[in-house]
């Protein structure tokens, strides 16, 4: 849902022209983080950039320190945050990658560090444009996952971020994951709330008795093996399970603080109030995906579009109760998932799961797109939906998978 | 003396040593374990007011089992490379909220320990990146040349020549472990200029050297480097019993030299060519141990050979492999 004006007066001190890292930068700034650790890689690097900046400047207190590595990178703000210090790092691609081992402790020490993925496409060969693959390898670790669309809504999901994640009831890192490029480095007016608000709305962290300082001699992570593992991925999964509840709260929270931003914390509808069938996907693919949505409506289609925001943990019961209103659900994957079921996208799979225990399910069909930062046109989406809707009527079990934008 | 120039609380007797114990029962490591010694004294020095990461190494998996820690002071693990970074991330972490009023402003060490798998082979990168900043921290590679509790495999600071379960003597290759002991001290300090202390040790010999070592470190401030060098009963093929005396061979014989490099300048704590003997024979040094059983007299004289070479030839003996300029 678009800005509604806030119900509290003056909680935005100033709207500036702003890129999506840009936007982020600010959200740190204003989550006052004690600690970043930076180290460059297209295209998240720009947030290091401007942060750097507004240190530099004075505009915030913070320890900024360049690393050798994305591994040490992640180390860094992992043990900074174990210090009770908040934290802030991010990465892309195989960056994302390379740093992939202490990204899965920051997850087992339940370390609420706040990292922003601007998704790029794997290598080999190079290609800096967004595919998700980067940060769905953390979906299964204990993570807090989620995809913004506009510089708006990347600010506000710092404060929303560090919120969920920092809560006791979660303790859970969060990825904060937006499209290489289209939101990276694409500028949208921003609305930049003031210090005042944000502190009412986000509380200090505060890791209690499981911060590392000479007054709470613990110790963390010692070897348990057999012993004790499966308990403590037990506290994870149950962690995770949660999160759903926290995550419901801080939006209705933030709705309170700063006006009615969002309708639904999980995902965002576009026209599917008497729509027969939509696409549902992650990240920028919306904004063809609405337009395309309304060209078809001139022509009578009931078509709607599903901007799916959360991805871990994921809105099983809410994406069930609203998917099953529909009789055809195209599910787009800016991702691959080589050799999987019906060698689909891994977003198909996951919305299929949820709507798996439906007695009336809809027809689902997946479509494989945008990979490497390829641009997905308006046309596109129109064939798209086209696909859709003939998936409610046709045998789709041989060609389930379709590829749109692909030399073939 | 440049070692005079570090003003800190100097270990005068071994009646002297704190008494108290921060690193206590509860380990399980091996008997004769001279990385353990090398944990209780560095703690011991460093006091209470220290956080302390552990990498992943046998001074994790065989030293800190959950409900049975020895730690006295706040430990956390941290992963095989992350030595280096993980001490960053807790002194910058306790500098910021410090800085910012959210805890009490007052001196915290921040130590962080890894062995030379995960030290001096894996970490290395995150180690000279530590080396490179400002903050007040120590990083400790406890080297017992091997991963110790992986099953005793080669690193690259084993001795040349020794069998590891990587490296066994077979019928046609007598020798695998063919790379020469990676000098990480010596390196460091060559390569971060601003880096105030880098030290080799070992924890028992001579007395109090060690513990002087980290007193010196943790006093002098900003990023610091101490190697010590930890005979491995299990992985080196000794009897528990002697565990200091290998460790007292290898430093006499010159294979591993104690020094420190004080703001550059290079100080030998105990300097094996000066002692009455001289610098003792490397044969006795390997002979006193099994993993070096099948080298035959040929494979000592070359280890023989570098050494005297380390002692003879290097511009700055033992420290760094220089050996001046050539001349056109």
């Amino acid at each position: 849902m678009i800005a509604e004006e806030p119900k509290t007066k003056n909680v935005y001190e100033r709207e500036d022209l702003l890129t999506g890292c840009q936007a982020v930068s600010q959200g740190v700034r204003l989550a006052d983080v004690d600690v970043i650790a930076a180290y460059p890689i297209r295209p998240y690097t720009e947030v290091m950039d401007a942060l750097s900046k507004i240190i530099a400047d004075g505009e915030l207190d913070a320890e900024y320190i360049i690393a050798d590595s994305e591994h040490s990178q992640f180390e860094i703000v992992k043990h900074a945050s174990s210090v009770n210090a908040r934290a802030f790092a991010g990465s892309s691609g195989t960056g994302w990658c390379y740093g992939f081992e202490a990204l899965v402790v920051t997850a087992t020490d339940r370390l609420p560090v706040l990292f922003l993925v601007g998704n790029r496409a794997l290598d080999d060969p190079g290609a800096f444009g967004v595919e998700h693959n980067d940060a769905m390898a953390v979906r299964d670790m204990g993570w807090l996952l989620a995809w913004v669309t506009t510089p708006q809504e990347a600010l506000e999901h710092v404060l929303i971020g560090y919120r969920i994640a920092e809560d006791k009831r979660v303790r859970m890192p969060m990825a904060l994951a937006m499209d290489g490029a289209f939101l990276t480095h694409s500028q949208h007016m921003v609305k930049i709330p003031t210090a005042e608000a944000v502190r009412q709305f986000l509380p200090p962290y505060d890791l209690g008795e499981g911060r590392l300082h000479p007054d709470n001699p613990i110790s963390i992570a010692p070897q348990v093996n057999e012993d004790w593992v499966m308990e403590l991925r037990r506290q994870n999964w149950d962690a995770a399970r949660r999160a759903r509840g926290v995550i419901k709260e801080a939006y209705r929270e933030f709705n309170a603080v700063f006006g009615e931003r969002y309708s639904s914390p999980f995902f965002t509808e576009f026209m599917t109030d008497d729509a027969d069938t939509v696409l549902i996907g992650l990240g920028t693919v919306c904004a063809p995906g609405r337009t395309a949505c309304k060209r078809l409506r001139e022509k009578g289609h009931k078509v709607g579009f599903v901007s799916l925001r959360w991805f871990r943990p994921f809105p099983t019961i809410e994406l069930r109760e609203s998917l099953k209103r529909f009789k055809a659900v195209g599910v787009i994957d800016r991702d691959f998932a080589h050799g999987s079921p019906d060698d689909g996208g891994i977003v198909m799979h996951e919305v299929r799961s949820a709507l798996y225990p439906l007695k009336n399910r809809p027809a689902i069909t997946n479509i494989i797109t945008g990979l490497g930062g390829r641009d997905v046109s308006i046309d596109d989406c129109i064939r798209m939906y086209e696909i859709a809707q003939k998936s409610k009527t046709e045998d789709k079990l041989d060609n389930f998978v379709t590829w749109i934008g692909v030399r073939e | 003396m440049a070692t005079e120039t570090i003003v800190y609380d100097k270990i005068k007797g071994v009646h002297k040593i704190p008494l108290e114990e921060f690193y206590t029962s509860g380990h399980r490591t091996c008997q004769g374990c001279e990385s353990a010694t090398t944990m209780r004294a560095f703690i011991k020095v460093a006091g209470p007011r220290t956080v302390v990461t552990g990498s992943t190494g046998c001074m994790y998996v065989a030293n800190t089992s959950y409900m049975t820690t020895p730690w006295i002071v706040p430990w956390m693990h941290t992963q095989l490379g992350a030595g280096g970074s993980s001490a960053i991330g807790m002194a910058a972490g306790l500098r910021a909220l410090k800085r910012k009023g959210k805890i009490k402003d007052e001196p915290i060490n921040a130590i962080a320990f890894c062995g030379d798998l995960g030290g001096g082979d894996m970490g290395l990168s995150g180690i000279s990146g530590a080396l490179q900043t400002d903050y007040d921290l120590l990083i400790i590679m406890y080297d017992n040349e091997s991963a110790a509790n992986t099953d005793i495999q080669a690193t690259g600071l084993s001795t040349y020549g020794a069998q590891t379960t990587f490296t066994p003597p077979g019928s046609k290759h007598r020798i695998m472990q063919k790379r020469w002991k990676k000098n990480v001290a010596g390196m460091l300090a060559v390569g971060h200029p601003t880096c105030k202390y880098v030290a080799t040790a070992c924890a028992t010999f001579p007395p109090l050297d060690y513990m002087n070592k980290v007193r010196k470190a943790l006093a002098v401030g900003g990023p610091t480097f101490i190697h010590t060098y930890d005979p491995c009963p299990k992985g080196w093929d000794f009897h528990p019993r002697y565990s200091h005396e290998i460790g007292e061979f290898g430093i006499k014989s010159g294979l591993y030299p104690l020094f420190e490099i004080i703001e550059g300048q290079v100080v030998y704590t105990y300097d094996c060519r000066k002692t009455a003997k001289g610098r003792t024979p490397v044969k006795e040094f390997l002979e006193a141990q099994g993993r070096f059983a099948h080298l035959i007299p040929e494979d000592v004289d070359y280890i023989q050979k570098r050494v005297d070479d380390m002692w003879e030839e290097w511009d700055i003996p033992g420290v760094a492999p220089i050996k001046g300029v050539l001349k056109a």
